[in-house]
């Protein structure tokens, strides 16, 4: 590892892992076959995993995962959004593992500090969009019931998707050049699946897509509490 | 390169025929995971450990064992140091770990050869192409996809459409 650390990249990314593993985790005792419950905790594993890498990059993990206040908190807005039914956790995954795979992939074949670590992970992430992929088209092309879910879902999250492509300091990528190959997969996706591609801003209000920056949607408080709260309760405790 | 040396070449058969805690029928380096040993100038060893997935939960497992075996070497002063680069992938596991997962009931993961991404096309779910997913029970080609994610982030779940029994394959990466 270079001795120059670009940390605001890897806490972006690595808040990023982070939170959608935990938001997954969430699903533990609540999926809606068995399959699939094994399905979202591995995907949380691996985003866990890459996130451990990300922040010990940073700084102490463990600091940083469970002392650090919303405001500190440099992850995008889209993954922090509740799980919604399944569809809206479905839709969530079609748009983040989409970006994630790309990027990794841009980072796996340079020679930044994060290559390492992309290489690794953008043969992970591949199995997360794969995932995601099946799921929107059995969704999406599936009943009236499920498609009609699955319309909602991907519309609603649709305002937070431009916040993706907004520069990363340090990231040493462009991220803005990611978004033409996301639309053109996701499109492609959502086309198969019978599903119209939202048309709305890809950023909404003021607050929408400045998760970067530290400004966070109102139920990720409440998300850190229970995620932190533990930690927080018994300071230095192990198993 | 550097050259090891007699005893670097004996701790890294010993760190290597640590059995993997997971899947206890292959060892480490049926596995490919370990990726080297050295033993510094005030007799300190350093081992080499490569996670399968980023968020393997047994590689801590792993460096604990590697750890125990070479203290009941003799070696007190043993550091794992946990490394990605190069990748690894599941065309690091042997062919003797192939045979034993295959035996252990375990699918193995066909060859990749490939550097990058894994190119997963939105296609159906069983693999009669040519290079299947077979049974590791009956040998039957014609197996189908139950869940790309199984009993751990490593294997996903099929069922042999043959025998019906399910089985775990470990899926390339």
């Amino acid at each position: 590892m270079t001795a120059t650390v670009p940390v605001t990249a890897a806490l972006a990314l690595g808040d990023d892992a982070l939170v959608l593993s935990h938001r997954l985790g969430e699903w533990m005792g609540h999926a809606p076959v068995l399959e699939e419950e094994v399905a979202l905790a591995n995907i949380a594993l691996d985003l866990l995993g890459q996130a451990r890498v990300l922040l010990s990059m940073a700084g102490d993990e463990d600091e940083l995962a469970y002392l650090r206040e919303e405001r500190a908190f440099s992850n995008l807005q889209l993954v922090e959004q509740p799980n919604g039914d399944f569809a809206h956790t479905i839709a969530r995954q079609l748009y983040f593992s989409t970006y994630q795979h790309l990027l990794y992939a841009e980072l796996a074949a340079g020679d930044g500090p994060f290559a390492a670590l992309a290489a690794k992970a953008v043969k992970e992430t591949a199995y997360h969009r794969d995932h995601a992929e099946q799921w929107t088209l059995r969704l999406g092309d599936g009943t009236d019931l499920s498609h009609q879910r699955m319309r909602t879902a991907c519309t609603a999250l649709w305002r937070f998707t431009g916040e993706m492509f907004q520069p990363v300091e340090g990231l040493g990528t462009d991220l803005g050049a990611l978004r033409t190959g996301w639309l053109e997969a996701v499109g492609a996706v959502l086309r198969r699946a019978g599903l119209p591609v939202p048309e709305g801003a890809q950023s909404g209000a003021w607050t929408a897509g400045a998760g970067r920056q530290g400004l966070h949607t109102e139920p990720f408080g409440r998300m850190l509490a229970e995620m932190q709260h533990l930690h927080r309760s018994h300071p230095g405790a192990s198993w | 390169m550097v050259t090891a040396t007699a005893l670097e070449a004996e701790l890294l058969a010993l760190a290597g025929s640590v059995p993997d805690p997971e899947l206890p029928v292959l060892t480490l380096s049926e596995l490919g995971v370990v990726r080297g040993v050295r033993v510094q100038d005030a007799g300190a060893v350093e081992v080499e450990l490569t996670p399968t997935y980023t968020g393997c939960p047994a590689i801590e497992t792993m460096a604990a064992d590697i750890r125990q075996a070479l203290r009941e070497r003799g070696v007190q002063d043993v550091t794992v140091r946990t490394v990605l680069a190069p990748a690894w992938s599941t065309d690091d596991i042997t062919d003797e770990g192939r045979r034993k997962l295959r035996e252990f009931g375990i699918a193995p993961p066909r060859t990749t050869r490939e550097t990058g991404p894994v190119a997963l096309a939105l296609g159906p779910t069983r693999t009669l192409d040519e290079d299947p997913v077979r049974c590791p029970h009956c040998g039957c080609a014609d197996t189908e996809l139950l869940s790309r994610f199984s009993s751990t982030a490593c294997k996903a779940l099929r069922r042999c459409l043959a025998c019906r029994e399910p089985f775990d394959h470990f899926k390339e990466l």
